[in-house]
């Protein structure tokens, strides 16, 4: 199969504003983004870094404010039957569906969305609910699912019409590192079966992105940070040393540090105000070099905090988000649950 | 994993390309799908349809004792159950179709709705067949057991014209749930507040447990504008012809015009209302959106 020449995805100073009041939001600040046939993006980022929006649009559900954002070509503000016909979607937390229908019933039921034959429809159900898992749960009610269940027929869902671009968003939110772990299997499975398949996947899980994604790009406030493979972004921060730090009794949290000489960025893997129940933080070190971790260490001692353990360590996505953002990921109160360090483990 | 390995398309491309035949195709087959739910629920969930029957019979009842008290002619008891058959459309169509396009998007139905290739029109319309169905079964238990129970001769003579002017009738009425239902996504809460109020007098002007020429100009308001009204007053006077309680209202055939004119605007006006939504939605970014 010879994959088509037009990107899979393409935007062009695509930017968004969400009119609000008491004053506009500005929720994408152009995104100049291409994605080839077959490749498997991510989009990394915080709360709010307009993700959910790009994929809005791209998906045909929310008009650009200005600029253009094209599916294999086809323009999302005009064409959106043709990309209707060739995408599909699916988002974490997805609770679509009727409660009463059995997991076929509903699964049938949007097959029918998607032009599928009456028995053609019933077939490919069938086979979907294999694939992705469900047989037992098969004539089970939707609304007894479990999350991590639940989401498995969301994919199958998904999957119906078999679509040439698949958008993800946060496809793993909420479900625990096993129900997490086996809907990323599938999504490789899917991804790998065939070439020419196009995955977008959002996630603030940095560990999700460098796991699956050939190619990320870290959003911040609706702006493209960075974009590259894992290992190239990785190696922008390569020159710096990475440390990381278990540190126990941190009580003025790691904005004390910040200030020191040679401390590129200091960050904690929690939020700082909150500390874990028995007091041991990890800490998050960027350095100029190796030399300015003896003003840490001192620093620290003359805090009161106490150092457990110490390494140093290979840069990873989290460190790039810091140095280009200058925080951590969870450091602006409206952060995540950690479960990314989950993820890492 | 087999199935993951065939691809249902050559290309994007090719998935892209649809024949207006196929795109027609699968219109129709989602306003099926989209029906089975509903069609589920009721084999699934019967307590509700228990209801759904006792409740129009009760009321139909009681007004056959009031009637029998005032020694009002025979056909009015007809009147009577007939009327209170079709209220089983009326609260599906107020009750339960001018409520769904809210609660699908309350469940994030909508949204997803959107991303398919269908039109929106057709998912109203399967909301609308799968209610018509379900409350076919319950007009149909209340007209028979009410005809049994209370002694109602009907003299038909025009079957043909009979059956169309009930199936226009449910195609207006539901014409006028799907209105209903893009209203109230539209205006939200200040709708349902609306038709609260408008229930009573609605039902009322209906002529449901009455012959609504009675109501002399006020009926022909009724006639001109409610399907419900319309189309009740065109079966009283097929299914009981000769009557007087109808004289003054406009012949049958007439009525049935007034009845596809009707589905005709209320359809109309559905779409135009479900396409001023998707693009207010796509500019806005709201109305689709869950839980706002
Ligand atoms: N419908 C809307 N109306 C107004 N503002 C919105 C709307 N949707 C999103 N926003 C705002 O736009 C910005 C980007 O939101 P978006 O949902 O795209 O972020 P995100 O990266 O998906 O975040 P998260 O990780 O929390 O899902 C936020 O500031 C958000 O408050
Ligand atoms: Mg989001």
């Amino acid at each position: 199969m010879s994959l088509p020449s037009v990107p899979a995805i393409e935007t062009r100073g695509l930017r968004r504003v969400y009119k609000t009041k008491p004053k506009p939001i500005v929720a994408l600040d152009g995104i100049d983004l291409e994605v080839a046939p077959g490749e498997f993006f991510g989009l990394l980022g915080p709360n709010g870094a307009g993700k959910t929006t790009l994929i809005k649009i791209l998906t045909t559900l929310l008009l650009p404010t200005t600029g253009t954002a094209r599916v294999f070509g086809f323009d999302v503000a005009r064409e959106t039957r043709q990309i209707r016909r060739l995408m599909n979607i699916v988002a974490g937390g997805e609770q679509s569906g009727y409660g009463l229908l059995q997991v076929r019933e509903q699964l049938w039921m949007f097959s029918q969305f998607y032009g599928l034959g009456t028995r053609e429809g019933w077939q490919r159900v069938d086979e979907l609910i294999e694939a992705v898992g469900l047989d037992e749960q098969r004539n089970q009610k939707v609304s007894s699912l479990s999350t991590g269940q639940r989401q498995k027929m969301n994919f199958a869902r998904g999957l119906l019409n078999d679509p040439w671009v698949f958008f993800l968003d946060e496809p793993t939110l909420g479900l625990d590192v096993s129900a997490a772990r086996s809907v990323r299997e599938l999504v490789r499975t899917w991804k790998d079966a065939l070439p020419g398949r196009t995955i977008l996947l959002t996630t603030h899980y940095m560990a999700e992105a460098e796991e699956l994604c050939e190619r990320i790009a870290i959003v911040d406030h609706g702006r493209i940070l960075a974009i590259g493979t894992p290992d190239e972004l990785k190696h922008r921060v390569q020159s710096e040393s990475i440390f990381r730090l278990e540190v126990d009794r941190l009580e003025r949290g790691a904005g004390a540090l910040a200030g020191l000489p040679g401390v590129v960025s200091a960050s904690t893997a929690t939020d700082g105000t909150t500390p874990a129940p028995d007091g041991v933080q990890t800490l998050n070190l960027i350095l100029d070099n190796d030399t300015a971790l003896g003003g840490v260490v001192t620093a620290l001692g003359s805090m009161g905090a106490q150092i457990v353990a110490l390494r140093k360590s290979e840069p990873s996505l989290e460190d790039v988000f810091v140095e280009l953002v200058g925080r951590g990921f969870d450091e602006d109160g409206a952060g995540s649950n950690g479960h990314h360090e989950a993820v890492a483990r | 994993m087999t199935i993951f390995a065939r691809p249902r398309t050559a290309s994007p491309m090719e998935a892209a390309r649809w024949s207006p035949r196929r795109q027609l195709a699968t219109n129709l087959r989602s306003v099926f799908g989209r029906a089975y739910p509903r069609l589920i629920g009721l084999a699934r969930e019967p307590s509700w349809t228990f209801f759904e029957v006792l409740l129009p019979f009760l009321t139909t009842s009681a007004f056959v004792f009031v009637y029998r008290a005032l020694d009002a002619p025979a056909e009015y008891i007809g009147f009577v159950v007939l009327g209170g058959a079709m209220t089983a459309f009326w609260i599906n169509v107020v009750w339960m179709m001018g409520a769904q396009l809210w609660w699908e998007k309350d469940a994030g139905n909508l949204e997803l709705y959107f991303t398919t290739p269908i039109d929106l029109m057709s998912v109203l319309l399967g909301m609308a067949l799968g209610g018509l169905v379900a409350s076919c079964l319950r007009a149909g238990v209340v007209l028979l057991v009410g005809t049994v129970v209370y002694g109602v001769s009907f003299g038909v003579d025009q079957w043909v014209l009979l059956l169309a002017v009930f199936v226009l009738t449910l195609t207006a009425l539901y014409g006028f749930g799907m209105v209903l239902a893009s209203l109230f996504l539209l205006w939200g809460r200040e709708a349902f507040h609306l038709a609260q109020l408008l229930q009573e007098p609605v039902y009322f002007l209906s002529g449901l447990n009455f012959p609504v020429a009675r109501l002399g100009m006020l009926g022909a308001l009724a006639i001109s504008t409610l399907p419900l009204a319309v189309g009740l007053d065109a079966m009283r006077q097929l299914a009981f012809p000769g009557g007087v309680a109808t004289y003054g209202t406009p012949s049958p055939e007439i009525e049935a015009a007034l009845l596809v004119a009707m589905t005709c605007f209320f359809l109309l006006a559905a779409r135009f209302m479900l396409r001023t939504i998707e693009r207010m939605a796509r500019h806005e970014g709201r109305l689709t959106t869950r839980g706002d």
